[in-house]
């Protein structure tokens, strides 16, 4: 019975050149249909727009007057995730509290003035800067406006950075 | 003659039922032939009637595989009964197993039970991957059944990782944390690939959603049907892999009868897996920490344990390397295994050979000295980054590192190989039993030896 079909098999489907294309083609497309579900799937899972738009973490957050903040502290701001940074030049931070290791959450700690990370001990300076390891780059920070002397922080975006650099400080 | 009485219609109609179930036509019982249900028809689905005596025998398998089933099907029943009172929601969640614990009867001991098996199962598995890899089972015609088991291992990896979220305490929300922050290491898709998983830019409601839509749909669904195709492809190959059988015609008619020798076996090996576990998960609670804050980070904070080699790899080497480049050489690795040498039919023989064993023991032994030289090196010898601060670190802390372990390792293996003029086979084996001791040395050291900062201290210390 095998030895039979096989030749039969074979001489009903010579491949032409035009077979074999449109067998691709046919693959092809096969191929798409998939790659099109998974992109859907993906696009399903993925977190909507609407995070974004709403208040506290992921919206804007207003702080407060400008003088309400003095020069040299840090205020925690826990709605939002981050912390409100005065500069020694007066001028404001917005830093995320999310340590640039592996992503556990920084204290800052009054005495030693600087911001620490409990999980593996890194810390970071008013600024965000390393000041020691194993976080390879300084927090990330959020934009800040001032309108009318009011602190407003938008926590949509986190903006990476490598070290901290004085365009990064939003003047009074 | 004999009269008989015409049966009742209840009896009749409850022996049509009968005979439904057992697939007994009404005519083949007219006719005096019957067929057994289970001995006759189920069980011969899925094994042969005889295997060989070898197969047969406990300490062929160390009925490995099939304790992983059980631990599978007793995760898949009391998975559900947690289901049924779980709240997969951030203020609800942790509250909904303090309820399973404290008012659901024996609710405190299921969720041991699924603790206990879920972390077992882990452990089950890598010692079937070891089994199954030294008594080359992994050799055709069950190299494909390799690379389905890696895949079932993967799933099984998964489920771990996406119920450690669930409780929502502060051990699940920041083990998740870091484990999910990895992958800010991981160059061009790494951060996409995170949002997606998270479901966000943090671990959150919505991640707790996804986790909990994928631990009790997706990857049970997923494991049920590669497991079957895995019996189904044990079945096709011939059973187990047995040691080739010297050709004389009364050791090849050797063969244990499946039912009952066999399956009296395995029913065994499972009651005692099941009675073990019950009796464990009595005696030792899951843990459960505060409930989980966002705010207050924990020291130190650690991967869950499965993942822990990776954390500890981290602290060595450059992040593309540990994170990325490394565990993807190690998964590839693993499913070429079975394709890189199969010249040999030799099968069945546990470290194919007595030169084998002796090279593998020697490749472990240097693993562990290996390994912990390196990891003891870094924290108290050398301190690269500040000897060349004038290279980037992904050569200081990477490539450097790593080309100067790789080269003691393979000096190391060329004189394994001169020493005991191995076969490829031997060699392959020798690497495989290093890199799978170093990866238990890294897990073991940051599971145990790490404190507080991740600085090595003793665990009792
Ligand atoms: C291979 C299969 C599975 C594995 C490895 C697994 C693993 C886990 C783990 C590690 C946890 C965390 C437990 C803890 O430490 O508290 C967990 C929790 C949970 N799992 Fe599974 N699971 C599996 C299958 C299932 C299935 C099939 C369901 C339900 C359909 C399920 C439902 C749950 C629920 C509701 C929880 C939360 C309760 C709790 O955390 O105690 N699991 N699972
Ligand atoms: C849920 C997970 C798994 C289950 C329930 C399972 C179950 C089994 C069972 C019952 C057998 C028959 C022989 C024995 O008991 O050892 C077997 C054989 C086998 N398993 Fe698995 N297994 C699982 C995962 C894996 C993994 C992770 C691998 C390897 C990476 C693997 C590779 C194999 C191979 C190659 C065989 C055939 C070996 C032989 O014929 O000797 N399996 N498995
Ligand atoms: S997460 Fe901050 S030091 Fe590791």
């Amino acid at each position: 019975m095998k030895q039979q079909k096989k030749p039969k098999e074979t001489e009903a489907r010579p491949v032409t050149p035009r077979r074999g294309f449109l067998n691709m083609l046919w693959w092809a497309l096969g191929a798409l249909a998939i790659a099109e579900l998974i992109g859907l799937v993906v696009a399903f899972i993925r977190p909507g727009k609407k995070a974004s738009q709403k208040e506290g973490y992921g919206g804007l957050v207003t702080c407060g007057p400008t003088s309400d903040f003095q020069v040299n502290t840090v205020t925690a701001f826990q709605r939002g995730h981050f912390y409100l940074a005065r500069l020694k030049s007066g001028g404001f931070m917005a830093l995320s509290r999310k340590c640039t290791h592996l992503g556990c959450t920084v204290i800052w700690d009054e005495k030693k003035s600087h911001f620490e990370c409990p999980c593996h001990a890194s810390a970071f300076n008013l600024a965000g800067d390393v000041i020691s390891k194993p976080a390879p780059r300084a927090l990330d920070y959020h934009r800040i406006i001032i309108e009318n002397n009011i602190v407003k922080v938008d926590t949509g975006k986190r903006i990476k950075r490598q070290r901290f650099s004085d365009d990064q400080v939003t003047a009074v | 003659m004999e009269i008989k009485k015409p049966p009742s219609k209840t009896n009749l109609l409850i022996s049509r039922i009968g005979l439904s179930i057992t697939r007994n036509s009404e005519q083949a019982a007219k006719a005096g032939k019957k067929r057994k249900f289970l001995p006759g028809t189920l069980v011969f689905h899925f094994r042969p009637r005889r295997v060989p005596h070898a197969a047969a025998r406990f300490t062929q398998t160390w009925g490995l595989g099939g304790i992983a089933l059980v631990l599978v099907l007793l995760l898949f029943s009391t998975g559900l009964m947690l289901k049924l009172a779980y709240k997969p929601f951030p203020d609800m969640a942790y509250d909904s197993i303090l309820t399973i614990q404290r008012d659901v009867h024996f609710g405190l001991w299921v969720r041991n039970i699924h603790h206990w098996s879920a972390n077992f199962l882990a452990i089950v598995l890598f010692l079937h991957m070891q089994r199954v890899f030294f008594t080359g089972g992994f050799r055709h015609p069950r190299q494909f059944n390799w690379v389905v088991g890696l895949v079932l291992f993967l799933l099984v990896l998964a489920s771990n990782f996406t119920g450690y979220l669930l409780p929502w305490d502060q051990l699940a929300y920041w083990a998740i944390t870091i484990s999910t922050g990895m992958l800010d290491y991981v160059p061009l898709f790494g951060g996409w690939l995170q949002t997606v998983i998270r479901g966000g830019p943090e671990i959150g409601p919505s991640s707790l959603l996804l986790f909990f839509a994928v631990h009790t749909a997706f990857l049970p669904m997923g494991i049920f049907l590669v497991m079957m195709f895995h019996f189904w492809r044990v079945r096709k190959a011939g059973g187990v892999v047995v040691p080739m059988m010297p050709a004389t015609e009364e050791a090849q008619g050797a063969s244990t009868p499946v039912f009952p020798d066999l399956l009296l076996k395995e029913l065994v090996t499972a009651l005692a897996a099941v009675a073990f576990v019950l009796i464990f998960s009595a005696m030792f609670n899951a843990p459960l920490e505060m409930k989980a804050n966002p705010g207050l980070s924990p020291n130190p904070a650690k991967a869950p344990w499965f993942f822990i080699g990776m954390q500890e790899m981290l602290l060595h080497v450059h992040p593309f390397f540990a994170v990325l480049v490394i565990p993807l050489l190690m998964l590839g690795g693993l499913l070429a295994l079975p394709y890189l040498n199969d010249a040999s039919p030799a099968g069945g023989v546990w470290f194919y050979s007595a030169k084998g064993r002796r090279m593998g023991i020697t490749s472990a032994v240097a693993a562990v000295i290996f390994s912990a030289a390196g990891i003891l090196g870094d924290a108290f010898l050398f301190d690269l980054t500040n000897a060349l601060p004038a290279l980037p670190s992904v050569i200081v802390s990477g490539v450097l590192p790593i080309a100067v372990f790789s080269g003691v390792v393979a000096i190391f293996m060329i004189f394994l190989q001169r020493r005991y003029a191995a076969d490829s086979n031997e060699m392959i084996q020798s690497i495989y039993i290093f890199v799978m001791t170093g990866y238990v040395v890294l897990t073991i050291t940051c599971l145990w030896l790490r404190g507080v900062n991740m600085a090595l201290a003793w665990p009792w210390g």
